[in-house]
């Protein structure tokens, strides 16, 4: 069993999963079918020997943001009966809207050539490494990027304590 | 050499995964006499000698009680989640050293660890965050509002909790300088170092005490039960569970029990490391060194019961209050700390 079967069916399971986010009907199977998808994502990281990024990705999209998800989907408790069905002229604005992205991605990709990777060191993708690179080179971008977060959290926290004093 | 591994590992996992349930099986029993001592009550004692059959016939009624699934509950869904709950508690024992590794004669080392992950702790803390879901499917699939209610209830704490928790490790992480258990319990090596203990418990109070809080509340054991609180939910997230999905459900939660047990014994005591281990090598140090870790595996299951059959429910914004506006500061705070005190002795400002 060489590694790159191994790869072509995480490969296939990934695809399928994600494909079954939006082909099953249930919206909570949707979210729980993502949460698999995001399982088999990082499998393929750990396969790529990105360790770290593998587990993050599972914390952080799979335990917390799918989490969420659930959270607010069981609560609506959505089914098919009460499912909104769209208008035509909606429908056809997004089987348009579907088409042109599909169109710039295959536009964009046309071109694009499968590139073997070749000698990676083998504590690139470990948490070491990882870190050392984004405390050096990376240190702008990765900064900006927690104030980018500290924004988001002071404007949740604002908005939460606006609807108290309504309240009040 | 690699069939060997691969076999050498393949038995481990086997006895992790029995010993495992054995431990989550005689916790069973240990907490109804605990219950009973604190309670000046004898407890279980018909089913073999000091009742100590209670858990096997627990288990049989457990089986041969009828499998029932409710008509409006979405049935596939109601079925994988007491199986969701199950696997992730004991997933986590992989990538916790159970002993010392064992040096043979041949000079072959046995590491009495599944996966020596370096990234082990978050390896940890993932798979308790994707706890939640086993209790949130169970609670939405058997479509009764006592369910959803105790579900909706235990994902809100768990998400809570484990932030705290999450701040409480990193302390843990930039003192030892690794995330790999197997080198956080290598940095504790001993009992007494430099004039201090090398314990994390004693050089982390802080950190310790959240961290335990947390644990307590990730396993919805008491005070924290909320999710099955039964004054005010009938049973919570499994109401509607019968037979051995029930019994996964409620294995699984001692199963959590041992191995938070596990990690907090590892990080903050030591893991399998004792006073004066330097005196012994080969078999006697790892099976003394196993012993040990056990020892306070077993130590904090009592620990954990000792609080459950003393403190009295928290009410629920009382829990929110507490997760969200104590512990997550303190652990703010004791982060800051910490790491201003390595920067110094590590002689970062003076340079």
């Amino acid at each position: 069993m060489s590694i790159e079967i191994i790869a072509y069916i995480l490969g296939g399971l990934t695809i399928g999963s994600a494909l079954m986010v939006i082909l099953s009907p249930h919206p909570v199977r949707s979210i729980l079918y993502l949460v698999v998808t995001f399982f088999l994502i990082s499998a393929n990281y750990v396969l790529m020997n990105a360790q770290f990024l593998a587990i993050v990705n599972i914390i952080v999209y799979a335990g917390a943001i799918m989490v969420l998800f659930l959270f607010v989907l069981m609560m609506l408790n959505l089914s098919k009966e009460n499912e909104p069905k769209g208008s035509i002229p909606m429908k056809a604005a997004a089987v348009i809207a579907g088409g042109s992205l599909l169109t710039v991605l295959v536009a964009a990709l046309r071109k694009g050539t499968v590139q073997e990777t070749t000698s990676i060191a083998d504590d690139q993708g470990l948490v070491k490494s990882l870190g050392h690179e984004l405390f050096t080179t990376y240190v702008i971008p990765f900064e900006v990027s927690s104030v980018l977060f500290i924004a988001a959290i002071v404007g949740a926290v604002l908005l939460a304590k606006r609807e108290k004093q309504i309240i009040e | 050499m690699e069939s060997g591994l691969f076999i050498e590992k393949l038995i481990l996992v086997l006895v992790l995964f029995a010993v495992s349930l054995g431990i989550a099986m005689y916790s069973t029993y240990l907490e109804r006499k605990v219950a009973a001592w604190f309670q000046d009550r004898v407890g279980p004692d018909r089913a073999g000698p000091w009742g100590l059959l209670q858990p096997l016939a627990d288990g049989g009624k457990m089986f041969f009680k009828e499998d029932f699934i409710p008509f409006h509950s979405d049935k596939w869904l109601f079925i994988i989640a007491p199986g969701i709950a199950m696997f992730v508690s004991l997933v986590t024992g992989a990538v916790i050293p159970w002993g010392p590794e064992l040096v043979l004669e041949s000079g072959h080392t046995i590491a009495l660890q599944v996966a020596n992950v370096n990234i082990g702790i978050l390896f940890i803390m993932g798979f308790v965050s994707i706890g939640v879901y086993g209790i949130m499917i169970g609670g939405w699939a058997s479509n009764n509002k006592y369910s959803l209610f105790g579900a909706i209830r235990a994902s809100s704490q768990m998400i809570s909790y484990e932030l705290a928790m999450g701040v409480s490790v990193i302390t843990i992480v930039m003192m030892s300088g690794s995330m790999g258990i197997n080198d956080i319990v290598t940095s504790q090596h001993g009992f007494w170092d430099n004039g201090w203990f090398t314990w994390y418990a004693f050089k982390q109070p802080i950190a310790f005490l959240i961290f335990f809080i947390c644990a307590l509340a990730e396993c919805n054991r008491a005070p924290f039960d909320l999710a099955e609180c039964e004054s005010e939910l009938i049973g919570g997230y499994h109401t509607e569970y019968g037979s051995m999905k029930l019994g996964f459900f409620l294995f699984a939660e001692y199963t959590n029990m041992f191995i938070s047990s596990a990690v907090i014994a590892a990080l903050f005591f030591g893991g399998y490391n004792f006073p004066g281990m330097d005196h012994f090598s080969g078999w006697a140090l790892t099976l003394i060194g196993t012993g040990v870790f056990f020892a306070k595996i077993v130590f904090f299951i009592f620990v954990f019961m000792w609080i459950r059959w003393t403190l009295p429910r928290f009410r629920y914004d009382q829990l929110m209050h507490l997760g969200w506006k104590k512990l997550i500061p303190l652990a703010l705070i004791n982060m800051l700390i910490t790491a201003v005190i390595i920067a110094i002795s590590e002689g970062w400002f003076s340079k």
